[in-house]
């Protein structure tokens, strides 16, 4: 068949999709790795000569102090997932065929709707008069309001909330994969529950808790609205760093370097799940 | 003596620098049932493909009746294709996908719908014209697809492996089916299969394919009774081979030949012979006579397996020296000679006449695990 | 395990999911200002709402760019879905491997990048910069929604209709897109709907030229509460809601 197609659409086709790839993905991308070792100019954002200087501010304290708070709280975050997701995924695949479907959609409504208004609802809700506190207050279970809101606390139930479904439907899938006959097999070989589960069960989810955690883990770096709406301004996420060097402080070279350390961040966890992957005997994604 | 219809002359193909065919010649007769026979990855697919036009050989020609059709595009070819799984267009209707052909020849709305119609009486699909390809069995789509290939009424019918999908059953009512349609249209077809039994069963002429080569062309009888060589004895049925050794040829035409310490005479083959030398000795299970050992004439052995297959009682002997024998015997419930049991010493011999004769061969034949390419 | 611990769980995490969003809805009813005390069943934040001109313009500039961008990556993505589909190319792995970048990287580095680039070459920041941008994150999706269909196409549809006489054109027409059809109308509605939602990468390649919804929405909660966002956002979720329900009617739909 390839050979009875016409030239002309496909190089055309190619074309485009190179060209804009090219245009609006490589040599953006190039830019800002080329930002990130030149110097910072108040005028013209970068200038020569090309220096580390960007990469050496990461490990200024001030700094360094952010990027820690912010992995903290997004690995909580992934933690507070993947502890909800896992055991909601493998009870979901457990659901008659017919109702799956129906979860499977309130799940994915959210993923459709603007997270702005989201977080805005998580705030309506743990605002310091909000409905949370008025619910708790009138069962009498406390006496005067929490300050749930500008918290750290906050920013992970805010995060946690918009990125549930990103860890949930990798593991439903593999949940999904995994064959009843391999637990039945396990059992039958004479392994209890908990054997079947470290022996069978995590490591042919595995893939699955990866895909989730590179789900979850990078946009919980990066959603800097979340700590906008929700977190005041000592929780801030390595987002709200690099947007405020590139729109408000005006440090491109800076904002670049932390831009590429979310980015090698990424290259990490896609590599580990690709070998998680591998071990199974799977193709890499 | 028919005429010919397709001539095929030193076509080859290569993908990735693989040979898949290579310099094959081949005429398909007017009106004739031909079988492209081999193993997976024998270039019988690729064969096919480049008749339809859906590859292009790297070189030699294809001639329709006179026509160069080498580079014709499929469309503008004058055969038409049953697909391995169908290739049903599952956005249409019975009916649309038949008549798809006929729109493509802008004929006329009525002539469309009655060409249809006429092609699903045919096939026995009148009442589905409205279903879609996913409301239908796997037979009835495979009898759509058969209808929307011959409602074009093409010259040729080229059928991809079109049973391959089937149980075993309706393989069979198919492929008398397919034999009858081919009888009252006088259409050309051509199938490629893996399946020697389908091959034998269904064609006037088979040719038996392997490495991108024919290795034999001829009647399903020729093909089974006289292989042309090992790679077809062994590929198309069960088969027996014996090491002989010549030990004379005599004036008449016949040759004395020495089978496991047996010494009988066969016709002579139509290959060089000279005394002391080895050849194979072909013989199908059903030419096996298993005799109890007191018999006088045959080798000895015991029966090692024993299966029986209602019309027949397979069975499996090992001779004294270790080779294994397989053979087929009619049952008969009434001869008490014929029911051995397992381990029990037989002594095998076979009907005069029903040998076949082949040349050793320098490289053994390898089994053929390639993907179909 | 017995059956009710699943189902208990299930039905909790559905419920917190839902409870901000329920709260939302009821709340955009509410006559009270302060938005925390129920005052009476009433429509003001939505009359204010439609009666606020520059938001009323943000919407329309958001649903304009929202279906620019979604149509053009649907075209652009669902001819490179076809060529990656049908033609072996050289790059073709690598072509593959920068969709799956785009669609893995974080949204703030994209974001970055692509003002970097607009800045470069001089762009303008305003809807250019915007329909670039969204359109370049919807991409991968729109890719990833018709190679799925393709990979469940038969390779031998093609052929067939090349076999009963279509030509590579009249093939494309009465069969490719046909069987395609309904991924790339799900491809459009997801790309349509990451258009409208999306807030990180426009925050930064959009100007004072061409003010989007959910920039308006942001600079409006960042401080404080708004009873307009509750109504806005209950619109958004009702849209949302009917968008996601057709793509899903139209996938389950043709499959069957």
């Amino acid at each position: 068949m390839r050979s009875a197609l016409q030239q002309p659409f496909k190089t055309a086709v190619l074309v485009l999709v190179w060209g804009w790839l090219l245009f609006l993905v490589f040599t953006p991308n190039l830019l800002v790795v080329g930002a990130s070792v030149m110097t910072r100019d108040p005028g013209s954002f970068i200038s020569l000569p090309i220096t580390l200087d960007a990469y050496r501010q990461l490990l200024n304290p001030l700094y360094l102090d952010v990027f820690l708070h912010s992995l903290y709280m997004a690995s909580m975050t992934t933690l507070v997932c993947l502890v909800i997701g896992y055991p909601f995924a493998w009870a979901l695949s457990k659901v008659p065929r017919q109702r799956q479907v129906l979860l499977i959609f309130l799940l994915i409504v959210p993923f459709w709707t603007n997270s702005l208004v989201r977080t805005y609802a998580l705030k309506l809700m743990l605002a310091t008069n909000g409905l949370l506190n008025n619910a708790l207050m009138s069962l009498g279970l406390i006496e005067e309001p929490l300050k749930l809101l500008y918290s750290e606390g906050a920013v992970i139930i805010g995060l946690v909330y918009l990125l549930l479904p990103f860890m949930i439907l990798p593991l439903y899938s593999v949940f999904e994969d995994l064959r009843e006959d391999l637990l039945r097999a396990s059992h039958d070989l004479g392994a209890g529950h908990f054997a079947t589960f470290v022996h069978v069960i995590v490591p042919l989810t595995l893939p699955g808790v990866l895909a989730g955690v590179m789900l979850v883990l990078l946009p919980a770096m990066g959603l800097f609205f979340v700590p906008d709406i929700l977190g005041g301004s000592r929780n801030l996420l390595v987002g709200n760093v690099i947007k405020n060097q590139f729109l408000d402080a005006r440090n491109w070279p800076f904002g670049a370097a932390a831009s590429i350390v979310l980015t090698l961040t990424m290259a990490f966890l896609m590599f580990a799940h690709r070998l998680s992957k591998r071990r199974i005997g799977e193709e890499g994604a | 003596m028919k005429q010919t219809l397709l001539s095929l002359s030193n076509l080859s193909k290569q993908f990735d620098g693989k040979t898949v065919l290579d310099s094959l010649d081949l005429d398909i007769l007017d009106g004739e049932f031909i079988t492209l026979l081999g193993p997976s990855g024998c270039g019988k697919t690729t064969l096919l493909r480049l008749m339809a036009g859906f590859e292009h050989p790297d070189g030699g020609t294809i001639t329709l009746a006179s026509q160069d059709l080498t580079h014709t595009p499929p469309e503008h070819r004058p055969l038409n294709t049953v697909f391995q799984n169908y290739a049903l267009f599952p956005h249409m209707s019975v009916f649309d996908n038949v008549a798809y052909g006929l729109k493509m020849e802008k004929r006329p709305k009525e002539e469309i719908r009655e060409r249809v119609q006429e092609a699903l009486a045919m096939v026995q699909l009148q009442d589905f014209a409205r279903r879609k390809p996913h409301q239908l069995s796997g037979g009835q789509q495979q009898r759509v697809a058969i209808a929307r290939a011959v409602v074009k009424r093409p010259r040729m019918l080229l059928l991809d492996e079109p049973l391959s999908a089937l149980d075993y059953k309706l393989r069979r009512t198919m492929q008398v089916e397919l034999k009858r349609l081919q009888r009252e249209l006088g259409i050309t077809f051509v199938f490629v299969t893996h399946d020697q039994e389908e091959a034998l069963s269904m064609s006037d002429r088979v040719a038996v394919m392997k490495d991108g080569e024919i290795q034999q062309l001829g009647t399903p009888r020729e093909v089974y009774e006289r292989p042309a060589n090992l790679f077809t004895a062994r590929f198309v049925g069960e088969t027996n081979l014996f090491p002989g050794l010549v030990e004379k040829t005599n004036g008449d035409d016949t040759v004395t030949v020495d089978v496991f310490g047996l010494k009988r005479t066969f016709a002579k083959p139509d290959f060089p012979l000279r005394d002391g030398q080895s050849l194979h000795v072909l013989l199908r299970p059903e030419d096996i006579r298993v005799l109890s050992p007191e018999a006088s004439d045959g080798v000895s052995g015991k029966v090692v397996e024993r299966n029986y297959k209602g019309s027949t009682l397979d069975s499996v002997i090992h001779l004294d020296d270790g080779t294994e024998v397989l053979a087929s015997e009619f049952f008969d419930e009434d001869d008490p000679a014929f029911d051995y049991r397992l381990g029990e010493p037989v002594r095998v011999s076979w009907v005069d006449g029903w040998e076949w004769l082949l040349p050793e061969e320098a490289s053994p034949v390898g089994e053929e695990t390639n993907v179909d390419a | 395990m017995t059956r009710w611990l699943p189902r208990t769980y299930l039905t909790l995490v559905y419920l917190l999911l839902y409870a901000p969003i329920a709260v939302l809805v009821v709340f955009s009813f509410n006559d009270s200002r302060t938005g925390y005390e129920w005052g009476g069943l009433s429509w003001r934040w939505y009359e204010s709402l439609f009666n606020n001109r520059a938001m009323v313009e943000a919407m329309w500039n958001s649903l304009w760019l929202a279906l620019s961008a979604a149509t053009i990556s649907t075209l652009i993505g669902a001819l490179t879905a076809l060529a990656l589909h049908r033609y072996r190319f050289r790059g073709k792995k690598a072509l593959n491997g920068m969709l799956f970048v785009v669609m893995m990287s974080p949204e703030i580095v994209l974001a970055i990048s692509l003002l970097a680039l607009f800045l470069l070459v001089g762009l303008q920041l305003g809807y250019v910069s915007l329909l670039l941008a969204h359109v370049t994150f919807c991409l991968p999706f729109v890719v990833i929604t018709v190679m799925a269909r393709l990979s469940g196409f038969d390779e031998r549809l093609p052929e067939a209709a090349r076999d009963l006489g279509a030509s590579d054109f009249t093939m494309t027409r009465t069969v490719l897109i046909p069987v395609i059809m309904p991924a790339l109308l799900a491809g459009w509605l997801l790309g349509f709907t990451l258009s409208l939602d999306d807030v990180v990468v426009s925050t930064f390649v959009s100007g004072p030229s061409y003010e989007i919804l959910p920039l308006r929405i942001y600079s409006m909660v960042r401080v404080g509460l708004k009873p307009e966002v509750n109504a806005l956002g209950t619109l958004l979720l009702m849209f949302s809601m009917v968008m996601l329900i057709m793509s899903q009617w139209i996938l389950t739909r043709s499959k069957q």
